[in-house]
């Protein structure tokens, strides 16, 4: 049977992890290939980077690390941040990426999506929406949620679907950094909407909150990025709490 | 040992060059016929969609020479669907090593399906210490269905092969290169056949 995914997001700055991060066992904490290796080896089923810096010094430093952790990761991990063209697409590929994911730029532009998707495989192309509620409705947000647009979430989900996207990551803005779960009503809602698998992102806090992101919430993979780092949640304890509440999971 | 991996621009070939390195085999990446036809053993990659994939086969020549390699063949996701007769994608003719068609799962599940699935009645020197319903990472939206070649199935939808095998030709629709330990092992198995 197809299992719940848990996967750690690294936020990448200059080629570093940023967000402390507070490993006992390594010898550097900040260094993105270590932390990968650490997560891979415990129980994490993917990783996602993500790039916060997207000049074209950073796009040289960023290959280069992808490069590195495709040489020391047995396990899928997707790359994010500042990507716009095929060729962006094309050499992270090259240097090992397994997926992208894409956001502003698909929302400015969504042809890029069909593009992506014919050229590389839906599989490849995961569309990430940060959205969060204005006047009760979800409103798509860009550039790291810092531009409001007039994008409704469910409607823009269903259209990255139709052009193509293999996977949906859905951040709600109201819930990220919250710790206070995730936003299950709205997961819900748009699993009814579209037909690809939903990682849930934003408000993990405590072990309950994946239980209910995948009972009530129904998403597919649930993401987080400071309960991993910090170690408030250990990947391999969170698995076994899951399949005790009947969630299948990969241990 | 010489392991060839067909360079027919599909998709990712990168991370399956760096499992075999963290295995301490060294492959080559390659559209030459005589190089693939030479190696001891070849990896059929692919990733993408099915009649692209073909043509850019048929452009260099490989398309005829696949099926006539001696040698153990591993076609890995596309790779081995192409290895089947027919695909629904884009009603791709195949390569016709196996007889059996490649179909889409239908709408009852989500499509495509990503992530990890266990694989059982697992046969085969191929899944030497490998247990039954091991995880493997697994992104696809069409399927080979359960045949006589099947020696690993799993479940999505319904009950279909995730691993076939006819003479020298192995496929499997997992990326064992994505797939932690157990992907290794099978790696490692492919590299002792």
């Amino acid at each position: 049977m197809l299992t719940k995914r848990i996967i750690p997001c690294l936020d990448i700055k200059d080629g570093r992890t940023v967000k402390g991060i507070n490993f006992v066992n390594l010898r550097d904490a900040g260094d993105p290939v270590e932390l990968a290796r650490f997560y891979a080896d415990n129980g994490a089923d993917e990783l996602v980077f993500l790039d916060i810096s997207a000049t074209e010094e950073n796009r040289k430093t960023l290959i280069k690390l992808v490069h590195d952790v495709a040489e020391q990761v047995n396990i899928p991990f997707t790359v994010g941040g500042g990507i716009s063209s095929i060729s962006d697409v094309e050499a992270l590929l090259k240097n090992g990426a397994d997926k992208v994911s894409i956001n502003t730029s698909a929302v400015k532009r969504p042809d890029l999506i069909n593009e992506l998707s014919l050229a590389f495989g839906n599989q490849c192309i995961v569309v990430a929406i940060d959205a969060k509620q204005v006047n009760e409705k979800w409103k798509v947000h860009l550039m790291g949620g810092k531009v409001l647009t007039e994008v409704d979430l469910f409607e823009w989900a269903k259209e990255v679907e139709r052009r193509g996207a293999g996977e949906i990551l859905f951040t709600s803005m109201d819930h990220d950094g919250t710790k206070g779960g995730f936003a299950n009503e709205a997961l819900e809602k748009l699993g009814r909407c579209v037909n690809i698998p939903i990682i849930a992102s934003g408000g993990a806090g405590i072990v309950e909150h994946f239980t209910d992101t995948f009972k009530y919430g129904k998403a597919d993979a649930a993401l987080a990025a400071s309960v991993f780092h910090f170690k408030e949640i250990d990947i391999t304890s969170l698995k076994n709490e899951l399949r005790q509440q009947g969630i299948e999971v990969r241990l | 040992m010489q392991i060839a991996i067909i360079d027919y621009g599909a998709g990712n070939v990168k991370s399956i060059e760096f499992a075999f390195r963290r295995l301490g085999v060294e492959t080559t990446l390659t559209h030459d016929r005589s190089e693939v036809q030479s190696a001891d053993k070849v990896i059929f990659p692919g990733v993408g969609e099915a009649s692209s994939a073909m043509s850019k086969l048929k452009q260099t020549g490989l398309d005829e020479i696949i099926p006539k390699l001696e040698q153990p063949v591993l076609g890995i996701c596309l790779g081995m669907q192409l290895m089947c007769a027919y695909s629904e994608e884009n009603n791709t003719k195949g390569l016709g090593i196996f007889d059996v068609d490649v179909v889409r799962f239908s709408e009852k599940v989500k499509v495509p399906q990503i992530g990890w699935n266990t694989i059982k009645n697992l046969k085969s020197r191929l899944f030497k210490d490998i247990k039954e319903n091991e995880y493997m990472y697994l992104v696809h939206s069409y399927y080979v269905p359960l045949s006589s070649d099947t020696i690993a199935s799993s479940n999505y939808e319904l009950e279909y092969a995730t691993a076939i095998k006819k003479d020298n030709f192995y496929g499997v629709q997992f990326h064992p290169e994505k797939s932690s330990i157990g992907g290794e092992q099978l790696l490692k198995n492919f590299i002792e056949l």
